[in-house]
């Protein structure tokens, strides 16, 4: 049985920003454990000798002339967001009171 | 005479002959389909928006067109689609199955939809599927789950099972899906329709939803393989737009996929049986309908060949490592700042608190669970280990298809390990849902092109069994030939499609459901 801790899964979910209730940190951990268990098998094939691929069709640049092409109006690329003014995405505050 | 009925029934290409000779309208056509939709979709669910006024609209233009005799209009012209609903479109909500979503209507069209308007085809609407594409059974969906139109009951596959069961149960003719480990092949494979992975970068994926990005792969859904060829004609090549589209031109697919119903078209094509991919694991019903239709195939000039290929059994391992991390970087764009929804914690909170709440009420759980998994995987000090393992199975995975493609010209396995299984039976398992790709993930992993068609009913419960072809990457013409070969010879034998023996859906009136 792989080490995960409920502690690790709220950490986790902190990085990835994700407000986790009690009951979905417990649950979570019993599932990452049994498949990070289940995962880990790609360790007995892969010897220090294999290159990764990162890609499955190798490919080089292909480069276009420098010239602006079609770009979003700035209304329609605010138009999707949750809440928008002055021609701006706007959010709430940036720093929290401790900080 | 051809009745509203027909309409459904036909092939795109019949469809498309029929338009071009002038026997139908698309407006004809398109109502045809939208009455369909109307009548079964309440309980197949397989759409989760139908544009019915602006199909009618588009339909007309192209009849008017049609009219005033443009040579202009390309071979499908007038023809309905379904369009998965992880594609951009800029006239319908696109929501890939996520609330986080919900009605978000993009500022612009993916290439592949701008391709299809482009071609005159009619876009019906979009497609349900799993999550984020997260999913083998469209039951991640946050709208619901689509439903088999075999049984009811039973699961369409996934992430596609919208696509699928919306061809499968004459909802449309033809559909785009989306294929990151299988999501196009494994729902033909449970519905009895067809589908094709082409070639990684073969198709563009600007304006594709994108899942894992190394992986993902835009393809056709139908009911006959020359119809995903003539879609794949229309979606495929270069696109400027898509820096891992890949710059060669193309043969054309349909010719690809007719040369296959030409006699003699197997004769002395080397098949590879992957040893790995056949009979443990599988259900009796699967292995029997794959047996018969290798005999099949060799019978019509084909040469069987066993194919060794020792490290697709650490795939899944490989890919559930791949795809998680790489989705959670994708997804971290779902920040409740640019698009979709925002949920404000109670009493406000910092943009990060926002973010963390908006991430926390608009994912489901398959999502959650991958995120978290992909978060793992990347963190330091599990990076080697586990990613930087995974990517070295993917180049031994690699290696095992160059080897065979050495001996065999397409390899084959049956498309999924098991005939449709019941809503919810692996709901709580993701391990068991997770096994459901057995057979499809090695070709996203390698990059290379996999089809997926019927070869008949399983014995022991009556539900379709799909078989898969893979062929090196670039070679995706030699699946329609090698398909279309095999769909003739089994329609041949079953005196017409599979999907033919299909039970009757239940129809809705407006008076309710008779």
């Amino acid at each position: 049985m792989s080490e995960i801790t409920a502690e690790q899964v709220a950490h986790l979910a902190h990085l990835a920003r994700i407000e986790l209730s009690p009951e979905e940190i417990e649950s979570l951990t019993k599932e990452l454990g049994s498949i990070v268990d289940n995962v880990a098998k790609v360790t007995e094939v892969a010897t220090p000798n294999v290159p990764a691929t990162s890609h499955p069709i190798p490919l080089v640049n292909i480069f276009r002339p420098d010239v602006v092409g079609e770009t979003l109006t700035q209304e329609q690329a605010l138009r999707g967001a949750p809440e928008h003014a002055e021609g701006r995405f706007k959010v709430s505050a940036i720093l929290g009171e401790e900080q | 005479m051809t009745t509203a009925n027909d309409l459904i029934h036909i092939s795109a290409a019949d469809l498309a002959e029929r338009l071009s000779s002038g026997e139908v309208s698309s407006v004809e056509a398109t109502r045809a389909h939208l009455d369909r939709i109307e009548a079964v979709d309440g309980d197949v669910h397989a759409y989760l928006h139908v544009a019915a006024d602006a199909a009618l609209e588009r339909a007309a233009e192209v009849d008017r067109l049609r009219a005033e005799g443009d040579a202009g209009l390309g071979p499908l012209a007038g023809v309905p689609v379904a369009i998965k609903d992880v594609l951009c479109t800029i006239d319908m909500p696109s929501t890939a199955g996520s609330r986080i979503l919900e009605g978000w209507v993009p500022p612009y069209d993916a290439t592949v939809v701008r391709k299809l308007r482009e071609a005159h085809l009619i876009p019906l609407g979009k497609t349900n599927m799993d999550e984020f594409a997260m999913g083998s059974s469209t039951e991640h969906s946050a709208y619901g789950p689509t439903r088999n139109p075999w049984d009811l009951d039973r699961i369409p596959g996934g992430s596609g099972g919208g696509s699928a069961a919306a061809v499968a149960a004459f909802e449309a003719p033809f559909a785009l899906g989306s294929d990151t480990g299988g999501s196009i092949r494994q729902p033909a494979a449970v519905t009895a329709s067809v589908g094709v992975k082409p070639t990684y970068g073969g198709v563009s994926r600007y304006g594709a939803i994108a899942l894992a990005s190394s992986l993902d792969q835009v393809g056709p859904v139908s009911r006959t393989v020359l119809d995903s060829a003539l879609l794949h004609d229309v979606i495929g090549g270069h696109d400027p737009r898509d820096s891992t589209s890949i710059p060669d031109t193309w043969p054309s697919m349909a010719a690809a996929a007719r040369a296959g119903r030409r006699e003699g078209a197997m004769k002395g094509m080397r098949v590879g049986v992957v040893k790995q991919l056949n009979g443990e694991g599988f259900q009796a019903g699967v292995t029997q309908r794959f047996t018969e239709a290798l005999a099949l195939l060799e019978e019509a000039g084909a040469e069987i060949v066993e194919i060794d290929a020792p490290h697709f059994e650490y795939a899944i391992a490989a890919y559930y490592l791949i795809l998680p991390a790489e989705a959670s970087s994708n997804l971290a764009k779902f920040d409740s700042v640019r698009f979709g929804l925002r949920v404000n914690p109670p009493g406000g909170g910092t943009v990060e608190q926002v973010m963390s709440a908006t991430r926390e009420a608009g994912f489901g759980p398959e999502v959650k669970r991958r995120i978290i998994l992909g978060t793992y995987a990347l963190s330091a000090g599990y990076y080697d280990a586990y990613y930087g393992s995974a990517q070295k199975v993917r180049t031994l995975i690699q290696r095992d298809f160059d080897a065979a493609f050495g001996r065999v010209d397409v390899l084959v396995t049956p498309s999924a390990p098991t005939t449709a299984f019941r809503l919810g039976e692996k709901l709580d398992d993701p391990l068991a849902m997770y096994l459901n790709d057995l057979t499809t993930i090695p070709a996203n992993l390698a990059g290379v092109p996999g089809i997926g068609l019927p070869i008949g009913l399983a014995p022991e419960d009556g539900l379709p069994v799909g078989i898969q072809f893979m062929a090196p990457a670039r070679a995706d013409a030699r699946l329609y030939t090698v398909g279309a070969a095999l769909e003739q010879i089994l329609e041949d034998r079953w005196g017409g499609p599979l999907l033919s023996q299909a039970p009757e859906l239940a129809v809705a009136t407006a008076g309710g459901t008779n």
